[in-house]
């Protein structure tokens, strides 16, 4: 295979334009950015590894919080009711829409799931000292994953259904809203703390 | 920025989508690893330009029901009610919360319609082997990519709803078809982005910026 290898490990083709350019060697504290298009090339700055795990955890917690809880608590006329995230899809599916459950279940719940899943799959061993099984999977599956992830969507509409439901009801977000709202900045900050390029140069 | 220079195709090299090593393209071209992962290699996504058609054309075909079948029917009190995508902004307008209605309006009407105005540009574009302006092509991508997502908000609204039915005699919300198309729609404009190779733009631009068009 090594006659497949170019040994510049400094050259990198742009996924955006495939303009061909060396990194430059000093390259602490900042981003490289392509010299043709300007999309970031290559980021450095704080531990690559220790920061996505902890985010994975905190995720997870707070993933198990949102969906334990009530999304919007309310009351009508005298009745009082919550709703959870899951009621939603379960009602979606009891109307006779099962597509349109799955593509919520799979929006909200799955795919969020799925990119803690993996976070944590891939950086507890690597904080451990050694490359987890299926690593280059996983990094494959985690970028494939990140765009269906939809809580922060979802959050915008908890808003405005919250709105809309505000003229007939007494609605107060419930400790589920909140969660998901910590829960959509801590996914963010990991989705922007995963290096794949470092993480393969530390690893290979 | 905008400087010449060569491509990796030109110079028969493949970066790994997977791990970014810059691999030399074997002979036997298809169905090469990448060196240090093991990630099969290609110089564009295949058969881009036809998949992202493929989801495009998918995603027009449901645009008008998604926009003319209700995506919800609301019953308070014995009195019925439904909404499709727009009178869903209207009836957040009408009751003074234009904060809302804009981003709803945006995000439900503007934004799909946008989205598929210019993949259809970036596709017939790249058919036509077109080297005019790539880096606003690359631009009108990297929006459509970003900002797609974001119409997911009224399937997300309808199901936060439905949740509700549990009210019993006072109000009952259903789902509508409308809502179903709607979230066809988000998705295969989301494919077919995803499909879509930005690499593809640049490829008529010649290092000096000419076209390579005859």
């Amino acid at each position: 295979m090594s006659d497949v290898t170019l040994h510049h490990h400094d050259l990198v083709a742009c996924h955006e334009c495939d303009l061909l350019q060396h990194l430059p060697s000093e390259r602490r504290g900042g981003r490289v950015r392509c010299r043709r298009c300007g999309c970031v090339l290559h980021h450095s700055g704080h531990d690559i590894v220790a920061v996505p795990l902890a985010l994975g955890i905190t995720a997870l917690i707070l993933f198990a919080l949102s969906n334990a809880f009530p999304l919007l608590e309310f009351a009508l006329q005298g009745q009082r009711d919550a709703t959870y995230l899951l009621a939603g899809i379960r009602e979606l599916y009891a109307q006779q829409m099962p597509i349109l459950a799955s593509v919520v279940l799979f929006t909200t719940v799955i795919a969020p799931l799925l990119h803690i899943a993996l976070l944590i799959y891939i950086y507890l061993p690597l904080s451990l000292g050694h490359r987890p099984p299926a690593f280059a999977a996983a990094m494959r599956a985690t970028r494939a994953i990140l765009p269906w992830s939809m809580l922060e969507i979802f959050l915008l509409g908890v808003l405005v259904a919250a709105v809309k439901l505000a003229e007939q009801a007494t609605i107060v977000p419930g400790p589920a809203a909140w969660a998901l709202g910590l829960l959509v900045v801590v996914l963010a900050a990991a989705a922007s703390q995963v290096h794949p390029h470092r993480l393969w140069d530390r690893v290979a | 920025m905008n400087q010449p220079g060569e491509t990796a195709f030109a110079r028969d090299l493949i970066a790994c989508h997977t791990c970014g090593l810059v691999n030399r393209r074997l002979a036997a071209g298809i169905g090469a690893r990448c060196a240090r992962c093991g990630a099969v290699l290609h110089r564009r996504i295949p058969r881009s330009l036809s998949r992202s058609w493929a989801f495009l054309v998918a995603a027009i075909m449901l645009y008008l029901p998604a926009n003319v079948l209700p995506i919800m029917h609301v019953t308070t009190l014995g009195r019925s009610r439904s909404d499709t995508i727009l009178s869903g902004a209207e009836y957040l307008l009408a009751h003074g919360m234009w904060p809302l209605a804009l981003i709803v309006f945006v995000a439900s009407i503007l934004v799909p319609l946008t989205k598929i105005a210019i993949l259809i540009y970036l596709l017939l574009s790249v058919h036509l082997r077109s080297a005019a302006r790539p880096m606003d092509r690359l631009r009108l991508y990297r929006f459509t990519e970003f900002v797609g997502r974001w119409s997911m908000v009224d399937v997300f609204v309808v199901t936060v709803l439905v949740a509700l039915v549990h009210l019993g005699r006072v109000a009952e919300i259903e789902a509508g078809l409308g809502a179903l198309f709607f979230a066809g729609v988000v998705v295969l404009t989301m494919l077919a982005a995803k499909t879509f190779d930005p690499r593809l733009i640049w490829d008529n631009v010649k290092p000096d910026g000419r076209s390579t068009a005859h």
